[in-house]
C-alpha cells in the first residue's frame, strides 16, 4: 500500500506546491471551503474516529467541538515541538510532505473560525521552519492562503514560531505561554485551550501528524478513513522505531501492526540479533515493557497497548536488547526529565532532581537495594501531584523498570551494564 | 448578591458564594489548608502543591440529570487524583477531605519534596519564628526526611535585589509569590525566574535593581527566609519584639502599620524600633506599605533630639524647666495681638486642635505650613464613608492631577492602579510622566501652569469622558500653578446628587487634612505674615527656615519665637522659647487621612528626656493665659473635637478602635496565608462625616 | 541594533503577532539578535524590551529559561550532540567522547581557538540517525545526521574556513 501520511517515500517532488497539486492537494481545502460548513467538517473528523498523535489520543474532532462561538477570534496551533526521545515523525512530515501538513491547519482552521494559525517549531527546527516558510510564501502566492479564499468569505494566515529548547512546550498550555513570549510553563487546567488558549482566546491545539490527516479524511470521507486500523484506533500511525534495531526509522502503518512485525519485519531485526529485553512504547515517558513473546505479538493500537501496562502515546518504540540493564536506561530517562523540568510545581522539580541523585547512586553501585527502594518509593511519591504530565510521565519508566526488571538492580549486576 | 453554594469540608457544612475556591471557603469555616503559592490576594496558580485535597462530587445520573443516591444519600464520587484547593471552585453537594489519610499523606510528602532543597539553617534565619514553611513543617512533615543531607542543591546565600532586599537562593522554594506580586498587584514586573527546574532562581534586571517602591512588601509575602530586608535582616528574632500599632506619618494615605520594638543593650539599653510591619485596613492600605513607610522611618535617627524645654538667655538657649519655659512663653503672649501659629501636619488632630483654639482666644492667625495652597475645598468635597478605593471598579473615573501617585502617595498609585485592572478609567494631568501613566485611560501631559486650564478643559473633553462617570475622584497634587485646587473642585460642583464623589489632596504631611478641617489656613506669603507677627509659635517639625521659605533677619527686629518640636532644626536654633515635643512614636493621638478618615495611633516607644506631646504643650501654654483646654490626654481631646466641629461629631477614641471581621484573615496564626502583615485589632478609624 | 541590521526580519516577526501581543515577538527576536555572536547581551535585551514592550528582567527570564539563548560568549560554533537514550543505545555517548577527545576538550568545553564548543543536549528528534547533532551559528541551526568522528572533524575544519573569511 502506497503512503498516506509520508507521500514524499512515493511522490518524489511532492514538496512543491506543483506536484502536490497535481497529485489531489488542496482538493479537500476547497472542497471544505467551498461545499461545506465548518460544523460538518468537524462532525465528519468526529465521524473517522482521529485520535490526537500526539501522545494523548484524545479524539480529534470532540476537542474541535468545545471551541466555543460566541468568543472571538479563535486560533489554530499545530503543535510541532517534537522532543519525545523517541519521536521523529512530525519533522519527516514537515519536511517530506509539507503541504499536506499545511492544508490540514488550513482545513482546521475553516473548521473552528480560525482565521489565524501557528505552528510551534521546537527551536532546534530552524531548518524546517524557513522550509514551511517558503511552503506557507507559496501558498499565499497561489491564494491558498490570505483573503477571501477560493472566492468565499474564509480568510486564513499561517505563521511559524521557533521554540528554543524546551521539551516542555510540547504540553499544549506551556506552548501557548510560549507562543505569547513567556516561559513555557504549564498552565491549571481547566479552563482548556478550546476555551482559554493563545491569548485567552478559543484555541485548537493539534499535533502535526493529527493535522496531515485531516485532508485524508475530508477528502475521502469518516467511513474510508475508519475502515483503516482498528476499532479503538482508526486510521494509520506512523511508528518511530529507533534504539537497538538493525533498521530505524519511520514506518507508517495500519494501528493494530504487532510490535514483532515493527521489529523483525519493519525494522529488521534486533541489533547484533539479540533478544528484545524491553520496549518504550511512548518514548521516554513510557512505561518499560518486558520484551517478551506476548508483547511481542501484541497489536499496536490504543486499547491493546494499554494490555500490557503501557500506552501507545505517540508510537515511539525504542527497543533495547539484552546488552543494556533497566537502570542504564532509567538513569537516561530521568536525567532527561531532570532536565527537562520546568520547576513550576514542587514534586517535579524536587522529584526529578532526588531521583537523579539516586540512579545515580544505584548506577554506581552505591547501596543498590536501600537507594532502589527509595528511589521508587519517591517516584511513586510524585505520582498523581504534579501540576502536568511531565512530572508523571518522568516516574513512568523509573516505576516500571524497577518493578518489571527487578534482576537489573541487584547489587550483583554490578549497577548496569551497557554494551 | 452571588448566588451561594453549599458543600462539606472535613465534615463541615459550609456556604459560600459561588466561585470561592476551595482554600478560602475552607478558611472562612476556620480550617487551615497549608499552601505556599496561594496568596488571597493574588491570582491562583496551583504551583506549590502543597494544598492537594481530596474532593468528592454528587454522581449525577446522566439520563436524568439528577442525582443518584445511595442509602438515602447523594452518592459521591471521588477523583483518582488529589486537587488543589487554591485553585478548583466550590460546587454544591461537594465534599472535601483535608485532613483524610490521602490529604494527609500528600501534605507530608509535598513538605518532604520541599525540604530536601531547603537549607534548614531556621537558628540563624530572620523568617524562623514566623515563617511559613517552619510553622506547616512542624504541623504536617516528617520529623526525618530520606534526603541524602549531602545532596541538597546549593545556591548563593547573600544575594542583593537591590539596596533593600537579599535573596537568600537556597531557602527559595520557587511559590513566585514575589514575582506575581510586582506583576500582577503593582504592575512592576521587575523580578522574575530565571533558568528552570531545580536550578530555577529569582532575578532582577531592572536600573537600579528591583527598582520598586512596594519591595518590601515581598518579604511579608515570602513564605520561608528567601526574601528579607536590609533594614531588618539579622536585626532581631520576631519572638524578642513587642508590636505598638500606629499610622505611617510619611504621606497622607494613612497605612496602618504595627512598630515592632525591642529593648537593647547596643542603643543603651533603650527601647528602640527594629522595623516597621503593615497593619491590615482594607479600606486604606489592604496589607501592604511602600518602602518609604517601611525603611524611612529610621531616617530621623541620625538627627539630634531636644529633651528638655530652653530659653534664650544672653543669645544663647539655656535648660530649664517647663514652669520656667511655659512662664516665659505665657508672658509674651499675654497682651499679643499679632500672634501667629505655623503648624503642620505632622501633628496630630489634638495637637492642632489645641493650637487652633489657643489661636482663636487670642485672636491669632493659625496657619497651616504647607506648600500647597487653596486645599480648604477638600474639607467640603471631600471624600467620605461610602468611598472605598479599594472598591472603585468599572463606572468610575479617577483624575490625578499635577501630582505623582507613585512617589507622592504609593499605595493610592497601587490602589488606583488596581482599580484600572478591575475597569476603572484613570484621567491623568500632568506636567511630567508617571509610573502611573501606563494604566491611564486618558493622559495629558502639558507644561506646569498649565494643567489647572487642561482639568477646566476636561469638562468637555468627550475622551475624557467624565460626564459618564458614576463615581468621579479627583486627586490634585503640588505640580502645578497656584489655581489648581479650585479648577479640580470645579469639575465636582458641576456634578450634583453623586455620593461619592471626592476631592482628595496629595499633601505632603499625615495630617494636612486634619490641619484643614480644624480650620488652619494655607498662606500664599508665609515670609510676610510672619514680619507682621509679634510672637510666632511653629509646631510639628514645621521647618521653613530649614526649607529656605523663611529668611529670619539676624539683629532685624524680629517676632518672638516660641518653637515646639522633638528635632534640632535650623528653626529650633532661632527659637525664643524651645518647647520639647513627642515623635508620634512616643504617644497616642490621631490622624486625618487623605480621603478623611481619622485613625489612631499609639505608642510604641518611651519618650525622650522630659519631651510632651503638643496638645499638652499646648494646653499649658494656654493654662498659662487662662484658657482651659484638654491636655491629659489625646481620648480628652478628641471629645472636645467631636463637640466643637461638625464634621467630626460623634468620633471618639472607642469608635476609632472598633474592627470588624477583614477579608482575607491575616496575623500570626494565619501568617502561611496572607504573610506577615499584622491583624488589626486596634481600630479600622472612622471617615469625617460628608459635608 | 537589532532595527538597523535586520530591518526586514523584525518587521516580519513583528507583523506575525497581534499588535496587543507584541510580547510574543520575544523568542523570533532572541533568536535574530544572537545569530551575531552566539549569544544575548545587554545592548540586545534592552533593545528587545522595547520592541516588545516588556521589562528587560520579563527578557532576561526568557534567556535563562530556553537552552538555545546563550548569555554567554562561548564557541563561535556550537557543536551540540544528541546523547539522549535512542542515541545514546546506538553509540552517541561514545561519539561524543572520542570527538572531545580528538579535540582535546572536555564535554561542554571551548577549542582552545575560541571555534567549538561541544555539548552534550537531550533529544533532537532524529533517534534513528545516530550519532547525530546540531551546530548552531550563523546560520541559525543546522543538522547533521549519521556522522563519525571523522566526518565530524571534516566538518568543523570547512565551517573553520567559513569563519574565518
Amino acid at each position: 500500500m502506497s503512503h498516506l501520511l509520508l507521500r514524499q517515500r512515493d511522490i518524489p517532488g511532492i514538496d512543491q506546491l506543483e506536484t502536490y497539486r497535481q497529485h489531489g492537494g488542496f482538493a479537500a481545502f476547497k472542497k471544505a471551503v467551498t461545499s461545506m460548513q465548518p460544523q460538518e467538517v468537524t462532525d465528519m473528523v468526529k465521524a473517522s474516529g482521529l485520535r490526537g498523535r500526539g501522545g494523548a489520543g484524545f479524539p480529534t474532532g470532540v476537542k474541535w467541538g468545545f471551541i466555543p462561538k460566541d468568543i472571538l477570534p479563535h486560533y489554530v496551533v499545530a503543535n510541532a515541538d517534537e522532543s519525545e526521545p523517541g519521536t521523529f515523525k512530525d519533522r519527516e512530515i514537515m519536511a517530506g510532505n509539507p503541504f499536506q501538513f499545511l492544508e490540514g491547519i488550513a482545513i482546521t482552521a475553516y473548521a473552528t473560525g480560525a482565521e489565524t494559525a501557528y505552528i510551534y517549531l521546537r527551536g532546534e527546527f530552524w531548518q524546517v521552519a524557513q522550509f514551511l516558510d517558503d511552503k506557507i510564501a507559496d501558498m499565499e502566492k497561489a491564494g491558498l492562503l490570505g483573503d477571501k479564499i477560493f472566492g468565499s468569505a474564509f480568510n486564513l494566515r499561517i505563521h511559524t514560531h521557533l521554540g528554543a529548547g524546551a521539551y516542555i512546550c510540547g504540553e499544549e498550555t506551556a506552548l501557548l505561554e510560549s507562543i505569547e513570549g513567556k516561559r513555557g510553563q504549564p498552565r491549571i487546567r481547566p479552563p482548556f485551550p478550546a476555551v482559554y488558549g493563545l491569548y485567552g482566546k478559543p484555541t485548537v491545539v493539534n499535533n502535526v501528524e493529527t493535522l496531515a490527516n485531516v485532508p485524508l479524511i475530508v477528502e475521502k470521507g469518516a467511513e474510508w478513513y475508519r475502515s483503516l486500523g482498528t476499532a479503538d484506533s482508526a486510521g494509520v500511525k506512523i511508528f518511530s522505531l529507533s534504539g537497538h534495531v538493525k533498521k530505524p526509522g519511520n514506518y507508517e502503518l495500519p494501528f493494530g501492526t504487532t510490535y514483532r512485525e515493527l521489529i523483525y519485519t519493519h525494522g529488521g531485526g534486533v541489533l547484533d540479533d539479540r533478544p528484545v529485553k524491553a520496549i518504550l512504547s511512548a518514548g521516554a515517558s513510557s512505561a518499560g515493557i518486558p520484551g517478551a513473546d506476548r508483547t511481542r505479538a501484541t497489536p499496536m493500537d490504543y486499547a491493546s497497548v494499554r494490555t500490557l501496562g503501557a500506552d501507545l502515546g505517540s508510537a515511539s518504540v525504542i527497543v533495547i536488547n539484552d546488552s543494556v540493564d533497566l537502570d542504564w536506561v532509567i538513569n537516561k530517562t530521568i536525567h532527561f526529565f531532570k532536565h527537562e523540568s520546568c520547576g513550576k510545581c514542587t514534586p517535579c522539580r524536587e522529584g526529578t532532581y532526588w531521583m537523579m541523585h539516586l540512579i545515580e547512586h544505584i548506577h554506581a553501585g552505591e547501596d543498590v537495594q536501600a537507594n532502589t527502594e527509595l528511589l521508587l518509593s519517591v517516584a511513586k511519591q510524585m505520582q498523581n501531584k504534579c501540576l502536568c504530565p511531565l512530572g508523571e510521565f518522568s516516574t513512568m519508566a523509573v516505576t516500571t523498570a524497577i518493578e518489571r526488571f527487578p534482576d537489573d538492580f541487584k547489587p550483583s549486576s554490578g549497577g548496569g551494564k551497557h554494551g | 448578591m452571588a448566588k451561594m453554594v453549599s458543600l462539606t469540608i472535613d465534615g463541615r457544612e459550609v456556604t459560600v458564594p459561588e466561585g470561592t475556591l476551595i482554600v478560602n471557603a475552607a478558611k472562612s469555616a476556620g480550617i487551615d489548608i497549608p499552601v505556599f503559592c496561594y496568596h488571597p490576594k493574588m491570582e491562583p496558580v496551583g504551583m506549590c502543591r502543597q494544598c492537594l485535597v481530596e474532593v468528592g462530587r454528587p454522581a449525577i445520573d446522566r439520563a436524568s440529570g439528577q442525582a443518584v443516591m445511595e442509602d438515602g444519600k447523594p452518592k459521591i464520587n471521588f477523583g483518582a487524583k488529589l486537587e488543589t484547593a487554591c485553585t478548583t471552585p466550590v460546587s454544591a453537594g461537594m465534599v472535601v477531605l483535608s485532613r483524610s489519610e490521602k490529604a494527609q499523606a500528600s501534605q507530608k510528602e509535598i513538605l518532604e519534596f520541599l525540604l530536601t532543597s531547603h537549607p534548614l539553617d531556621c537558628p540563624v534565619c530572620d523568617k524562623g519564628g514566623e515563617c511559613p514553611l517552619q510553622n506547616l513543617t512542624m504541623a504536617h512533615a516528617s520529623p526525618q526526611s530520606r534526603f541524602q543531607f549531602s545532596e541538597k542543591h546549593h545556591a548563593g546565600k547573600h544575594v542583593p535585589l537591590g539596596d533593600k532586599i537579599w535573596l537568600d537562593r537556597e531557602r527559595c522554594i520557587q511559590c513566585a509569590r514575589c514575582i506575581r506580586f510586582q506583576d500582577e498587584v503593582v504592575g512592576e514586573p521587575v523580578l522574575a525566574f530565571y533558568q528552570r527546574g531545580r536550578a530555577t532562581d529569582i532575578i532582577t534586571r531592572s536600573e537600579p535593581p528591583f527598582d520598586s517602591i512596594f519591595s518590601g512588601n515581598t518579604t511579608d509575602i515570602c513564605p520561608v527566609g528567601a526574601l528579607t530586608t536590609a533594614d531588618f535582616r539579622f536585626g532581631a528574632r520576631p519572638w524578642e519584639m513587642k508590636a505598638a500599632a500606629s499610622i505611617c506619618p510619611l504621606c497622607p494615605v494613612g497605612c496602618n502599620v504595627t512598630l515592632n520594638t525591642r529593648r537593647e543593650a547596643k542603643a543603651g539599653g533603650k527601647v528602640v524600633i527594629k522595623r516597621v510591619m503593615p497593619r491590615q485596613n482594607e479600606q486604606v492600605n489592604e496589607i501592604w506599605i511602600c518602602d518609604r513607610g517601611r525603611f524611612n522611618w529610621n531616617a530621623p535617627k541620625d538627627m539630634e533630639r531636644w529633651e528638655q524645654p530652653m530659653l534664650r538667655r544672653d543669645g544663647e538657649l539655656q535648660a530649664v524647666r517647663w514652669s520656667e519655659a511655659i512662664r516665659a512663653a505665657g508672658a509674651k503672649l499675654k497682651d499679643e495681638k499679632n500672634l501667629l501659629v505655623i503648624a503642620s501636619g505632622w501633628l496630630s488632630n489634638e495637637d492642632l486642635f489645641n493650637l487652633k483654639a489657643l489661636a482663636d482666644h487670642l485672636g491669632g492667625k493659625a496657619r497651616l505650613y504647607n506648600q500647597m495652597p487653596g486645599g480648604e475645598a477638600t474639607t467640603s468635597l471631600g471624600a467620605g464613608a461610602g468611598t472605598n478605593l479599594g472598591d472603585l471598579g468599572k463606572g468610575a473615573t479617577v483624575v490625578i492631577a499635577g501630582a505623582d501617585l507613585y512617589h507622592q502617595a504609593p499605595i493610592w498609585h497601587l490602589r488606583l492602579k488596581q482599580a484600572a485592572d478591575r475597569g476603572a478609567r484613570l484621567v491623568i494631568v500632568n506636567s511630567e510622566p508617571t509610573r502611573l501613566d501606563r494604566h491611564a485611560a486618558h493622559l495629558v501631559h502639558c507644561k506646569k501652569d498649565e494643567v489647572a486650564k487642561k482639568i477646566a478643559g476636561l469638562a468637555k473633553d468627550s475622551e475624557a469622558a467624565l460626564d459618564s462617570a458614576e463615581t468621579l475622584l479627583v486627586f490634585f497634587g503640588d505640580q502645578c500653578g497656584p489655581d489648581l485646587p479650585a479648577a479640580c473642585a470645579a469639575l465636582l460642583r458641576a456634578r450634583s446628587g453623586k455620593p461619592n464623589d471626592a476631592l482628595i489632596g496629595v499633601w505632603a504631611r499625615a495630617n494636612d487634612q486634619g490641619a484643614l478641617e480644624i480650620g488652619f489656613q494655607t498662606t500664599t506669603d508665609l515670609q510676610a505674615e510672619f514680619d507682621r507677627a509679634g510672637v510666632v509659635i511653629f509646631a510639628g517639625a514645621a521647618d521653613p527656615v530649614g526649607a529656605g521659605a523663611l529668611k529670619v533677619g539676624a539683629g532685624k527686629k524680629r517676632p518672638f519665637m516660641i518653637v515646639q518640636d522633638p528635632y534640632r532644626t535650623a528653626t529650633t536654633n532661632l527659637a525664643d522659647v524651645l518647647l520639647p515635643a513627642q515623635t508620634v512614636t512616643e504617644r497616642d493621638g490621631s490622624f486625618t487621612s487623605g480621603e478623611r478618615r481619622v485613625q489612631r495611633f499609639l505608642p510604641a516607644v518611651p519618650k525622650c528626656g522630659d519631651s510632651l506631646p503638643d496638645y499638652a504643650i499646648t494646653a499649658r501654654l494656654a493654662g498659662e493665659l487662662g484658657l482651659a483646654l484638654a491636655g491629659g490626654s489625646a481620648r480628652e481631646v478628641m471629645d472636645r473635637i467631636a463637640l466643637a466641629l461638625p464634621n467630626f461629631a460623634g468620633i471618639d477614641f472607642g469608635k476609632l478602635a472598633e474592627v470588624h471581621e477583614q477579608l482575607p484573615i491575616i496575623g500570626r496564626a494565619d501568617l502561611y496565608y496572607g504573610g506577615t502583615s499584622y491583624q488589626n485589632s486596634q481600630g479600622l478609624g472612622v471617615h469625617l462625616q460628608k459635608a | 541594533m537589532l532595527a538597523e541590521k535586520y530591518p526586514e526580519q523584525v518587521k516580519k516577526i513583528l507583523a506575525k503577532y497581534p499588535p496587543e501581543h507584541r510580547q510574543s515577538a520575544v523568542m523570533p527576536l532572541l533568536h535574530l539578535a544572537q545569530l551575531e555572536h552566539g549569544f544575548v547581551d545587554r545592548h540586545a535585551i534592552q533593545e528587545i524590551a522595547g520592541m516588545t514592550g516588556i521589562t528587560e528582567t520579563d527578557v532576561a527570564e526568557i534567556i535563562g529559561f530556553y537552552t538555545l539563548y546563550h548569555d554567554k560568549p562561548e564557541g563561535k560554533l556550537r557543536l551540540q550532540v544528541c546523547t539522549d537514550i535512542s542515541c545514546a543505545l546506538r553509540g552517541a555517548d561514545e561519539f561524543l567522547a572520542q570527538l572531545c577527545a580528538r579535540l582535546g576538550i572536555e564535554p561542554g568545553g571551548t577549542t582552545p581557538d575560541g571555534l567549538v564548543t561541544v555539548e552534550a543536549v537531550m533529544c533532537l528528534a532524529a533517534c534513528d540517525k545516530a550519532p547525530m547533532f546540531q551546530v548552531q551559528g550563523r546560520r541559525g541551526i543546522e543538522y547533521h545526521e549519521n556522522m563519525t568522528v571523522d566526518s565530524t572533524l571534516e566538518l568543523i575544519e570547512n565551517s573553520r574556513k567559513e569563519v574565518e573569511s
